[in-house]
């Protein structure tokens, strides 16, 4: 095999491992810089052509609020990149229902369309990836 | 699964919200100030010792230690040193932490 062939070979192997990366959330957008950390991190990975899903829970499901206007604290509003997400093909995100309900959110005040699951089908979610990243 | 934790179940609910998606087949590490969650009375006793029904739960020696409620530990929860969590994410495929 010539050293061209050899590293096509080696470049094949190395696309076709696609993991399933799952990244959590839980905490709600502005008192730390936990979310848009998260945000910058999920980017980073599509980049990288991996099967990437989002679950929100706890005060994560704050995140996807609709109508955040954060210009009189002089932050950065990410809640925008949210609905970006589907141009890097990210279009898998679990919000927690129980999440949703002890918060008195309705699914329609979401910023962007997602699945909503129960705990106990976020807890099965989380058992089939490969790599779970909590924020 | 392995679950790691490492906040006091007073101050976030990350131990609560770590047990109620725990599956069998997985288990529940406790260690910095979760490892309060391990002692006997404490707000969280009542769900670790629900969830050590389907899942061990264990709980990080040196932090209790370090914290003196080495002698309060619930019983069944398994008390590990360093080589211990080490063995703990080796044996399981994946590991998840609750910030």
């Amino acid at each position: 095999m010539s050293q061209v062939e050899e590293e096509t070979a080696v470049e094949a192997e190395v696309q076709a491992v696609v993991k399933k990366f799952m990244f959590v959330n839980r905490k709600a957008p502005y008192g730390t810089i936990y979310a848009l950390e998260g945000l910058e991190v999920v980017l980073i990975s599509a980049a990288f052509d991996q099967d990437v899903s989002l679950a929100f829970l706890d005060d994560g499901v704050y995140q996807l609020l609709k109508g955040q206007q954060t210009k009189a604290l002089e932050v950065k509003n990410f809640s925008p990149t949210y609905r970006a997400l589907e141009g890097y093909d990210v279009e898998k995100l679990y919000v927690e229902r129980e999440s949703l309900e002890a918060r008195g959110i309705r699914e329609d005040q979401l910023l962007v369309p997602v699945q909503v699951v129960s705990a106990k089908e976020m807890a099965e979610l989380m058992e089939q990836q490969d790599v779970i990243i909590g924020f | 699964m392995l679950h790691i934790v490492n906040k006091s179940p007073y101050e976030k609910n990350s131990v609560a919200s770590c047990l109620a998606h725990a599956q069998q087949g997985g288990a529940v590490l406790l260690i910095e100030d979760a490892v309060y969650a391990a002692t006997k009375g404490n707000a969280a006793e009542a769900a670790v010792r629900r969830a050590m029904q389907a899942l061990p739960v264990y709980a990080l020696g040196p932090d209790l230690e370090a914290r003196g409620v080495q002698g309060s530990v619930i019983d069944g929860v398994q008390v590990v040193d360093y080589g211990g969590f080490v063995d703990l994410v080796a044996e399981h495929r994946t590991s998840q932490s609750w910030l």
